[in-house]
Formats: C-alpha cells, structure tokens, sequence
C-alpha cells in the first residue's frame, strides 16, 4: 500500500517537474511578445473607461472619457517597431497569439495599423465633447481592433 | 402469371415512388403576383441589405468600406458536402443578376428556385430569408440595382455525387423547409422586431443553431451552439443559459465588436458585426431583447 502511495507520488513528482521544465524553457521573443500583450491589454483597459459611458453604465464624464482617449492614443503612438521581430508569431512560440500572415509577402499590417491610428485620433477629438461623439468613435475603434484581430490573430 | 404481376405491382410501386419524389423534389416558386402592387423603398432597402448580411458573403472576401458594395462573389464555405462558393450578384447582366426581376430574387430568397427553375443550396440561408416580408424583399431588390456592376465570373462549387445534383435539394427542403417562428406566444413589438431580425432578416440560427447529420437546423436546440462546418471551431451558445451578458454589453458586441473585456469579436461574428453595426440602435435593442426572450439550451 506504502509503495503504492510512494509510486504515485513519485509519478506525480515526476510530472509536476516534466511541466516546470516545460514552462522553463522558453520560446523565442518571450519579452517582446510579453510586451505586446500588455500594450493590447492596456488598451483594453481604456476602452473599459469609455464602453461604460458607452453603454450607459456609469454617467458621462468628460474629463475621465478625454483621459482615457489621451491613453489610448498614446499606446498606438508608441514606438513598436521592436515589438514584432520575425519568428514571433505563434507558430514558433504557442504563448503568441499573432499569425505568421502578419509578416507574409503582401501582407497589409501597416494598413490595419493605419486604422487603428485614424480611429484612436477620431477617438481622442470626439471623447470630451458629448456622449454622441463618443459612441460614434466607439464604433470606429471597435472596427480598427477588431478588423486587425480578424486577420492577423488566431481566433479565440 | 402470379410472378408477373408482382413484378408488375413492383415495377407500379416504384413507378409511383418515383412520381412521388418528382412532385416532392419539384421547385416550387412563389404564386406571379407576389410583388403585386409593392413600391420599392431604395433606401430601406439598404437597410435591409445591411441588416441580411449579404455582403458577408457575396463581397470579395476581406474586402471593407466601400469595397463591400461589389458583390463580386467568392467566400468559401466548406461543408460536409463540398465546397460552396457564393457567387457574383453585382448588377452585373451577364455574370452577377443585373437582369433578373423582383420575382427572380423573390424565389432565390424566399423559396431557394434560381429563375431556371433550379433549387438552390441552403448555403445561400434561404431557410431563414424565406420568413422576410415581401416588401423587405422589393425594397432591397430595388438597392441591389444600384450597387456596382462587376463582371468577376462566378466560380462553380466542388461538390461530389450525389450532392452536386440540384434535383437532390428538393427532398431536403420537403424535410427542412420549416418557415414557422422557432419563438412563439406573447411578445412585445420589440421583442416580434427583434424575432424578425434574428430569426428572418439576420439568420443568426444559421450558425448559431446546431444542425442534425443532414444539415438542417435542429429547432428544438434553436441558437444553442455547436461545430463549425469546417469541425475546426465552434459556434457559441447565445441562449440566456450561455450568454449571461447584460443587455448594454450585447447591444455594444453588435455595436463595435467589444466582448464585455474589450476583446473583439471573431471569425465570422466580426463580419456580422460590420453589418449591425449599420442599423440603428433600436434594431440592436429589439436584436438584444429577442435574445433575452428565447428558451434557455444548456
Ligand atoms: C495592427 C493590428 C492590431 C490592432 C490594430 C489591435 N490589435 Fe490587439 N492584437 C493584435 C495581435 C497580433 C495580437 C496577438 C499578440 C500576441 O499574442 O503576440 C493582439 C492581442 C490582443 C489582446 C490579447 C492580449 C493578450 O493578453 O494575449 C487584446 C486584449 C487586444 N489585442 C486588444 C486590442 C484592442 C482593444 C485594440 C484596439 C484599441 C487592439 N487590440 C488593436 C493585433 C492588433
Ligand atoms: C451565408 C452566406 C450567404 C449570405 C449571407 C447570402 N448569400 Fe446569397 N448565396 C450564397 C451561396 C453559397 C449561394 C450559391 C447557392 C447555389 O449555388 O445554389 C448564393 C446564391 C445567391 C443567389 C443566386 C445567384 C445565382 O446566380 O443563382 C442570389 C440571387 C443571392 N445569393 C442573393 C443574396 C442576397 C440578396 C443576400 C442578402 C439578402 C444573400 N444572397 C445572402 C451565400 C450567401
Ligand atoms: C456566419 C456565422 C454567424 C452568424 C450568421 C452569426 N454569428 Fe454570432 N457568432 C459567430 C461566431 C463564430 C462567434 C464567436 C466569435 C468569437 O469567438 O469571437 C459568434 C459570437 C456571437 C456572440 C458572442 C457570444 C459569446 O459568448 O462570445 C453573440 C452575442 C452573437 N454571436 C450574436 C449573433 C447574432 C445576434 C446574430 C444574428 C444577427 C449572429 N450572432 C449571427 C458566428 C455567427
């Protein structure tokens, strides 16, 4: 019965450090995928300021909706360019979730990311003026995100 | 004697069965003067369009703006029974159906008959159209004239035998025609707009609902969820036992494509986004208290 016991736990030891070093061994552009993924993240963050006055959840607030929009702006300003170097996508590392398309001959990135430009600009004029503007503008970014997502991420 | 006259009972039988599945399988086109007396609305009609998806399909596939006005043809649908493309219905005379009459899309929408008289196949979501107002269909017929000409011949679909024989359509649409309302009883005129949006108009059953070995939507697990064709993804459960979202977050998803956590929607929900993100806000809300209202599928 002991032996028993002991031979499971050995097994389950056994496993628990097959998995450790697993996870241990990292794939490539760990950092930079990690990075990218909180920049997403971050914008997700903002755009929950601005659905809940969207939606009616909390009352507009023109100062709290202009800050936010400011936010935003400022993450798609940001400087990616080392963000996506080639052999990050998901196919050489699973912690990805970016499709190798991103970096395929003809591949229209730079439009999608245009997009997104434009909408977070519409979106950072219209916030602090009304609610009107605000959800029009929602429904820009909206289009932006999920227009690049559609093509260039593994569906969820 | 008694031999020959059992292969002759035999041979009347199978002559009747015969008969009978010619009668069954016959395309059965509506009555001529279903669009009687109907002045078409163009710029309801767009709203139809919008609000029917046909874009969706029928624009070259990521095409966006402007761009999904050129109903060219040429999304994909693989099946398990071959693959579907959707073709050309620009304005086109000769290769989309710039010459066909209001009856012509009449019977492709509501009855799935091509003007030769073919049946069509249930890729095109006909099973749901069939249920819109005929004057929905004038109004949009009259937009359709004014979109784009465009001569992309339509590529033909790779089906197998038997599945490639048009004929074989109408045994399945005897069996799985079903126009009635899936929702029935008491309802509001928000909630009977919201039942013609979604259940006619915005085909959500058409993936949303699981379909039996056939291919035909199981109604009695009506918006339940199940595979995709391609057996690769999954189609969600939208019934209020699966989507507990409130009303504010689903009329925001059919807005700007934001999940409650800002993630956006996916696959082929973000094109069905772009085509409610085009209706007013009341359609969303009478999309989102149907939603509400139908019966909760584990
Ligand atoms: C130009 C393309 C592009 C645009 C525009 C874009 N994204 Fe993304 N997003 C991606 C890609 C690619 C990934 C997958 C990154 C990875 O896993 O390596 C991603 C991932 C995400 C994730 C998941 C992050 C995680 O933790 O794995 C969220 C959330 C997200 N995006 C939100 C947004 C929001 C909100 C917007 C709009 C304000 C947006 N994205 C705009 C391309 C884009
Ligand atoms: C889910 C995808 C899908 C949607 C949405 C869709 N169609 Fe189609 N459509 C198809 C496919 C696939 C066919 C080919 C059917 C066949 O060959 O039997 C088709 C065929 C047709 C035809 C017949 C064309 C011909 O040359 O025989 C017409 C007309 C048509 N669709 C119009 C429309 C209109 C109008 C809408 C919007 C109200 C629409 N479709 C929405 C997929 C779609
Ligand atoms: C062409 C197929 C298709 C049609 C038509 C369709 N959907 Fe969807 N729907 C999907 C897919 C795929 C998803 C999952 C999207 C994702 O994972 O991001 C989805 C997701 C959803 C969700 C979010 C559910 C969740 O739990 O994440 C809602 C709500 C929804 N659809 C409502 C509708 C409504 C309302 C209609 C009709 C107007 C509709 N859908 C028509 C394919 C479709």
């Amino acid at each position: 019965m002991l032996r028993h016991l002991t031979t499971a736990a050995a097994v389950t030891l056994a496993l628990a450090g097959g998995a450790g070093i697993a996870t241990a061994q990292d794939g490539p552009f760990e950092m930079q995928i990690a990075a990218r993924q909180g920049i997403m993240a971050y914008r997700a963050l903002q755009l929950g300021t601005l659905g809940a006055m969207a939606k009616g959840e909390v009352d507009y607030d023109a100062a709290a909706a202009q800050k936010a929009a400011d936010n935003l702006m400022a993450s798609v300003a940001l400087d990616g360019s080392m963000l996506w170097p080639q052999g990050s996508d998901n196919e050489a590392n699973p912690k990805s979730e970016a499709l190798p398309a991103i970096w395929a001959d003809g591949s229209d990135i730079g439009a999608k990311g245009k997009a997104m430009v434009d909408a977070a600009t519409a979106m950072q004029a219209a916030a602090g003026t009304g609610l009107d503007g605000l959800k029009t503008a929602m429904g820009e970014v909206g289009g932006a995100c999920g227009g690049c997502h559609k093509a260039f991420r593994v569906p969820q | 004697m008694r031999l020959a006259s059992v292969i002759k009972g035999g041979v009347a039988i199978a002559a009747l069965g015969v008969i009978v599945a010619w009668v069954v399988t016959r395309p059965d086109p509506l009555p001529d003067d279903a669009f009687a007396g109907l002045t078409p609305d163009v710029a309801h009609g767009e709203q139809v369009f919008w609000a029917a998806g046909c874009a969706s399909c029928h624009a070259a596939e990521n095409a966006e703006g402007e761009a999904k006005l050129v109903l060219s043809g040429g999304m994909a649908f693989a099946s398990p029974f071959g693959t579907f493309y959707a073709p050309n219905i620009s304005s086109d005379p000769d290769h989309g159906i710039g010459s066909w009459s209001m009856q012509d899309l009449g019977n492709a929408m509501m009855r799935g008959v091509s003007p030769s008289g073919q049946h069509l196949y249930p890729a095109f979501p006909y099973v749901s159209y069939a249920k819109a107002e005929t004057q929905d269909i004038a109004d949009l017929y009259a937009f359709l004239q004014t979109v784009p000409a465009d001569a992309t011949p339509s590529r033909p679909h790779d089906m197998p035998f038997p599945f490639n024989i048009r004929r074989a359509m109408g045994g399945w649409k005897f069996l799985f025609f079903d126009t009635d309302w899936v929702l029935t009883g008491d309802l509001t005129p928000e909630e009977t707009r919201g039942r013609y949006l979604v259940e006619a108009l915005g085909h959500c059953g058409e993936c949303h609902t699981p379909r039996n070995a056939l291919g035909a939507m199981d109604r009695t697990r009506w918006l339940a969820g199940g595979p995709t064709p391609d057996g690769k993804g999954k189609f969600p459960n939208i019934t209020p036992a699966a989507l507990d979202w409130s009303k504010a977050d689903i009329i925001e998803y059919l807005t700007s494509g934001f999940t409650p956590d800002y993630d956006s929607a996916g696959g082929h929900m973000a094109l069905v986004v772009q085509n409610t993100a085009k209706l007013p806000e009341t359609d969303r809300a009478a999309i989102v208290a149907y939603l509400k209202k139908v019966p909760p599928v584990e």
